[in-house]
């Protein structure tokens, strides 16, 4: 079996956000008005923010005596997770590989999940999506379909939620293209859009099951941790501590 | 032909056929603020969501709030008219109707709410076509169908041997429809003694299932919050907490509306003291059940001071939420004390000079002076001084204090009008377990753990649907109670069959016991 899995090594992560920007284009991840996103309501699957954000547990001290952390978070993928167990429909739910999918054509819009999800990563389309000027020819044009299943960076319709796949349409095609060349799939071919463009190569991804992979070794490593374990998701984004 | 007791028919049935300009006017004031609600969901529908305050991380919003507090008061009817039935309580017989036409029409208006707050309502059937059995959502899908069916159900089986009446004793000048409705839904019925006994049994078994049934309802929806493990809601306590709510603000809605029925209708001689007085005291016992539920639920927050539960606690007790927090409480507090308080004080109380009238109220309004000046001063030293935390505690004292005395000879006034007090208290229980919800479902959403705190503020369209949603909800109850009485009319002619059956009854009194008797059998002491 696999058990796709994320290291992100947060002394390596330099907090630039360029993930959060190739996730954006690699999954159209629709852009909302700075009078929307003010009242909380941007979308990012790919998040860098301060952490903790719970002032009481902020340790940060008075300037310039500081202590600033940042965290990168995509969706925790978890073993356990509570997204998938309160939706009605199943329009989110995990693969054999681990993947927690979110199916946008089957999607009610009950926001129950993202009211489940403890890390915050799902989002709900406020506001039919736009895109300004070229950027709205220079969409993604991958699309995972099929009937009354909707996935991947498709273009969302208002009313469904939406959060980080792990790139799965990348997975998809590194198959078909293993397939196509004749030759077994090698989990190399397959990485998020994030993972390939981290400026500090901060982010490892690959299989958690195959013990020599670069994820398995980290699993291992004494600054390996998860966020949030006390609530028992079981995250297969495994964070590198700093220092 | 069906007997009707002459009075029954001049206070019940004659109402059904005359309709004032008053009616009239209050449809159409309630049908305008309807098309409002329509106008705003039309919005809604177009733009999204977004129409709306929610956001990230206030996912939910009003509109669950609404959910929940619809459904809590839903319970008012079936599942106390249920158990007064079960319980053979004999003082029900005016109050079923309403309490059952309460839960028909709450059930309506809170799946309503479920549907404003869908981001894709036109999906709404997949709940059935794709329901997945793990999630809350489709339980509570399930047992608020249940006990739809089951309620309309309990409140039409009652209602057939009035519909007969209605159908015999419909006068010439009625439209046509409305014989031709009556005579459908009395089912031919005839009044002989199987179909009496049938009918018996059914409105028991009935009863019987339908509590079951409606203490699932509340704790499913309480589930829908504790299941996740999110701060503030993850909590045990909430199944039972929710429950007691939900009859809580159920009791307060109906007599609410069964004293504006009285009102309106002229009903006083049906709706007696002692319904009341009886139904009063287990509105009583809820309140103190509730304020037991939410300071354990509470203290147990506060004593844990968890990093994430504790922030949501805080912010009820002295943050952003807290004037709703307090607000609910003292609303609370209120309605333990109109119905307790003037019970308890002894008539003579009224000479004593902390009854006196003036002195009620002139306390009353220096106590709303006093938390006035404390929370809106402009005036720059006063507001530096009150914003010291002990000039802060005496002046809550004083206001509380205050609050207190004038409480005090409001009582007296109370003592000889016991429905007024029961209104009091109800209004104030239905606004406050409506704040219970809010202060349930915002501050846990806005206070996550990964995402940094934020308020939410709803909006107009939010409080639109709310308004059409309370509109609707008054409209189907009046249009309900124009078709058909407001009270079991069969039900009242059984009981008082009844109560002059008791009268006649000679009640053997245990023979005086003592030495007459044991003297003239022979026996010496
Ligand atoms: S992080 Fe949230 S959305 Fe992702 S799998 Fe876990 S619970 Fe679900
Ligand atoms: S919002 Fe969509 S994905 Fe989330 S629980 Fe509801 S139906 Fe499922």
């Amino acid at each position: 079996m696999t058990r796709w899995a994320m290291v992100i090594d947060l002394d390596k992560c330099v907090a630039c956000q360029g993930c959060s920007i190739a996730c954006r284009f690699e999954n159209n991840t629709p852009p909302v008005k700075p009078s929307e996103a003010l009242k909380g309501r941007a979308i990012r699957w790919n998040d860098v923010f301060p952490f903790p954000t719970n002032p009481l547990e902020a340790d940060a001290g008075e300037y310039p005596e500081t202590k600033q952390r940042y965290i990168p978070r995509p969706c925790m993928h978890c073993e356990n997770p509570p997204c998938i167990k309160v939706c009605p429909v199943q329009a989110t739910f995990k693969n054999e590989e681990g993947i927690v999918q979110q199916n946008y054509a089957r999607c009610i819009g009950c926001r129950f999940c993202t009211v489940a999800c403890p890390y915050g990563v799902r989002y709900f389309n406020w506001q039919e999506p736009e895109w300004e000027g070229t950027l709205n020819e220079h969409l993604n044009p991958d699309r995972i379909e099929g009937p009354g299943d909707l996935e991947g960076p498709a273009v969302r319709p208002k009313g469904v939620v939406e959060k980080c796949t792990f790139c799965i349409q990348r997975l998809q095609k590194a198959v078909a293209r293993a397939e196509a060349e004749e030759r077994d799939f090698d989990p190399v071919d397959y990485q998020p859009a994030c993972v390939q463009t981290c400026t500090g190569k901060a982010r490892y991804f690959g299989d958690l099951d195959d013990p020599e992979s670069t994820v398995s070794l980290f699993e291992k490593s004494p600054r390996a941790f998860r966020l949030l374990e006390e609530v028992g998701t079981h995250p297969k984004v495994i964070y590198l501590r700093e220092g | 032909m069906l007997h009707l007791d002459p009075k029954d028919k001049e206070k019940l049935i004659d109402p059904l056929f005359t309709t004032g300009p008053t009616f009239w006017s209050v449809i159409a004031i309630l049908l305008a603020v309807i098309g409002w609600g329509v106008y705003m969901y039309v919005r809604q529908l177009i733009f999204g969501l977004g129409e709306t305050g929610m956001q990230r991380p206030a996912y939910w919003g009003v509109y669950m709030v609404n959910f929940i507090f619809f459904i809590g008061i839903s319970h008012a009817g079936t599942l106390i008219s249920a158990i007064l039935r079960v319980t053979g309580a004999e003082w029900r017989r005016p109050i079923t109707r309403v309490a059952e036409a309460i839960t028909a029409f709450a059930l309506i208006v809170g799946t309503l709410q479920i549907i404003y707050d869908l981001g894709r309502p036109d999906r709404f059937l997949y709940l059935f076509t794709f329901g997945r059995m793990q999630s809350p959502l489709l339980w509570d899908a399930m047992s608020v169908t249940a006990y739809f069916l089951g309620s309309v159900t309990y409140l039409y089986m009652p209602m057939i041997p009035d519909m007969a009446i209605l159908r015999d004793h419909c006068p010439e000048s009625a439209p046509r429809w409305r014989k031709k409705l009556y005579t459908v839904l009395a089912l031919g019925w005839r009044g002989n003694k199987t179909q009496w006994k049938r009918l018996e049994k059914a409105i028991a078994v009935l009863a019987v299932l339908i509590i079951p049934i409606a203490v699932s309802v509340h704790t499913i929806i309480s589930w829908i919050l504790a299941t996740t493990v999110q701060p503030g809601w993850h909590s045990t306590i909430f199944g039972p907490y929710f429950v007691v709510g939900a009859i809580f603000s159920g009791i307060g809605a109906l007599f609410i509306a069964m004293t504006i029925v009285r009102k309106v209708m002229g009903l006083e001689e049906y709706y007696r003291l002692k319904s009341y007085r009886n139904l009063g005291l287990l509105f009583i016992a809820m309140t103190a059940i509730w304020f037991y539920f939410t300071g354990a639920e509470y203290l147990t927050l506060a004593a844990g001071q968890q990093t994430a539960e504790f922030p949501v606690f805080a912010s009820k007790l002295w943050g952003e939420f807290a004037p709703g927090f307090w607000l609910m409480v003292v609303l609370m507090a209120i309605a333990f004390w109109v119905q307790v308080v003037p019970q308890i004080l002894p008539k003579k109380a009224e000479n004593s000079f902390l009854f006196k009238p003036g002195l009620a109220w002139s306390s009353g309004v220096a106590a709303v002076a006093v938390f006035l000046v404390m929370n809106f001063s402009r005036n720059q030293p006063l507001a530096a001084a009150l914003s010291q935390p002990n000039i802060r505690l005496i002046g809550w004292i004083i206001a509380a204090v205050l609050f207190v005395v004038g409480g005090l000879g409001f009582s007296m006034w109370l003592k000889t009008r016991q429905v007024t007090a029961i209104v009091i208290a109800s209004v104030a229980v239905v606004i406050g377990m409506w704040l219970e919800r809010w202060n349930i479902v915002a501050p846990t959403l806005t206070h996550p753990r990964l995402i940094g705190f934020w308020f939410y503020h709803p909006t107009w369209t939010e409080g639109a649907l709310t308004a059409a949603s309370f509109a609707l909800f008054i409209l189907l109850f009046m249009v309900f109670f124009k078709l058909f009485p407001a009270i079991s009319i069969w039900e009242i002619a059984e009981g008082r069959a009844i109560e002059a059956a008791e009268a006649q009854v000679e009640v053997a009194l245990p023979e005086p016991t003592g030495v007459p008797q044991a003297a003239h059998e022979g026996f010496r002491k």
